[in-house]
């Protein structure tokens, strides 16, 4: 399957998807989608492998969630996207689909604040339970001092 | 990080059994850094865990925002410090490819040299190590453990002559490699690549023969398939597990495609097939240095010599992600530039995060002694996992 059909077939399954390059295809669909899309990348495309998951800060535009699958045995790698929307923190999550979503959503709600629902088990992974604010967000200072840790 | 349970209690549950949680770590000497198994055992034989890490968190992808494309790749070394080379190849591969910048041939070359021989520094390092975890049953624990520091020690001499370091190298820049080898490093290379190659034999003659040694690795901690896919584990685990995924085969990058070597792949998914993907890969690791050494280009080390500013170099807007095969699997480096000097978003795939993310699937069911050993097989580098 080359990327050209793989972004043919994510456009008759998603008609509101938006696709382009090559390796990887970028895919961004509706929060909504996002599970479906997962689902139909895993079964339908192949695509077993989970890379990683994660987020961008896009400061008014608000959060973007990414996540980049591949079917390595013929070496297809998507990279998905889904905007959640201005002050919008909740996203579906993709443990049902992959195990290897578990753990890197964790690291994004430390990481982001992002509510993945349906996720067994969320909870801060790399900062400690009493930590306050999610440091790769924008509005969060680098140079602040965050008591009690400095 | 989560905060303590309670040290370690005793209760009852419904069927009477007697359930124990005991923590492992975070200073366990097997954990090989600092990492904390929450496990509870029924008698020997551990039914739950919960693994804590974020011990060693420095938050590199917050940091990453505030340096520049040539300030980082040294940072970068410290994420995956026992294969620092290859943490900074993700990162300026994915720079390089935003900026669609030229690396010149010798470079490429260079580049390849020094992942190998790290790959080998990285390897040496795992199986020492892990011999001494399952030290009694070895005979003896520590002598395969200071074998293999002794000839890791060859490979960061050739290091130090190269960088003038040996643990961070801050070798890899946008553009090429730092540093050109000096006279007389060639044969000192080759020649500490043919010691290596005998020395690797003599290992894998005293593992196994050593019936001890099987009985503590065939079988143990098989991570199927599907559940090796799923979770995204890689490098050696995923190749031990059936998958056929080495990126310098399947998306080759800085010339990998020029040398002639071996994807090992095992079909076990226990511990001993780790080690004998590993075991190969030690070999073509040496195969391709050899290789890259016959072969090397002459010509520029880089395309963009003579940086005068650490703010020099700027890359237009764009989003890239670029994954080199690492020691312990797909190092990668999703990079969002916005023209400045300074990446806007940066997030490290490290290897080690998404390979101990297997470990709550694979241990239940397996005694407290076999934790060690599967820990071992999984080879973490904490500083990798917590970034």
């Amino acid at each position: 399957m080359t990327a050209e059909e793989v972004r043919t077939r994510i456009a008759e399954q998603f008609p509101g998807a938006q696709s382009a390059g090559d390796a990887p295809v970028t895919v961004m669909v509706p929060a909504d989608a996002w599970v479906p899309l997962a689902r139909f990348a895993k079964e339908t495309l192949g695509c077993l492998f989970f890379s990683f998951l994660s987020a961008v800060d896009w400061k008014e535009e608000g959060l973007e969630v990414i996540a980049k699958v591949d079917n390595v045995d013929a070496g297809i790698s998507l990279l998905l996207k889904t905007r959640l929307g201005s002050g919008v923190s909740a996203c579906p999550s993709l443990t049902d689909v992959y195990r290897g979503a578990n753990w890197m959503e964790r690291e994004c709600y430390d990481m982001f604040g992002i509510r993945f629902e349906g996720h067994p088990d969320l909870r801060r992974i790399l900062l400690g339970d009493d930590w306050e604010g999610h440091p790769l967000l924008k509005s969060y200072p680098v140079d602040a001092p965050h008591p009690p840790y400095r | 990080m989560t905060t303590a349970a309670s040290p370690s209690r005793v209760e009852l549950d419904y069927t009477g059994s007697e359930r124990l949680t005991m923590n492992m770590g975070p200073q366990h000497p097997s954990a090989h850094g600092v990492f904390r198994a929450i496990l509870t055992l029924e008698g020997e034989q551990v039914v739950g865990v919960d693994a804590v890490i974020g011990y060693l968190h420095r938050c590199h992808e917050k940091l990453a925002e505030t340096l520049t494309y040539a300030q980082y790749p040294s940072i970068a070394s410290k994420t995956d410090y026992v294969a620092a080379m290859t943490s900074e190849f993700a990162y300026v591969r994915a720079a390089e490819m935003i900026g669609k910048i030229e690396v010149p041939k010798r470079a490429q070359y260079l580049r390849v040299i020094a992942a190998e021989l790290q790959r080998v520094a990285s390897h040496l390092l795992w199986l020492g190590t892990w011999c001494l975890d399952m030290g009694g049953a070895l005979g003896g624990g520590a002598t395969i453990f200071l074998y293999c520091i002794r000839e890791r020690e060859l490979v960061l001499d050739l290091f130090e002559s190269l960088v003038g370091a040996r643990l961070l190298y801050g070798f890899y820049q946008v553009g090429g490699v730092r540093y050109d080898i000096p006279s007389g490093w060639v044969e000192k290379c080759r020649e500490t690549v043919d010691l290596m190659d005998r020395r690797i034999d003599e290992y894998q003659r005293m593992l196994e023969e050593n019936p001890f040694f099987l009985v503590r690795t065939q079988g143990v901690g098989v991570i199927s398939r599907e559940l090796a896919q799923e979770v995204g584990i890689s490098g050696p685990l995923v190749r031990g597990s059936g998958v056929n995924y080495d990126i310098r085969r399947t998306d080759p990058y800085s010339s990998y495609e020029d040398f002639d070597f071996r994807v090992p792949v095992e079909t076990g998914g226990d511990c001993h097939a780790r080690y004998r993907v590993r075991m190969v890969e030690f070999r073509e690791s040496l195969n391709i240095v050899r290789q890259a050494l016959d072969r090397l280009p002459e010509g520029p080390i880089s395309s963009r010599p003579g940086l005068k500013s650490v703010a020099q170099i700027r890359i237009p807007k764009g989003e890239a992600y670029a994954r080199v095969e690492g020691a312990r699997g797909e190092v990668g480096c999703y990079l969002i530039a916005d023209g400045s000097a300074k990446p806007y978003r940066m997030k490290w795939r490290g290897a080690s995060f998404s390979n101990l993310a297997v470990l709550p699937h694979i241990i239940p069911g397996h005694k407290v002694a076999d934790v060690v050993a599967i820990m071992g097989s999984v080879d973490p580098v904490f500083g990798e996992v917590d970034r």
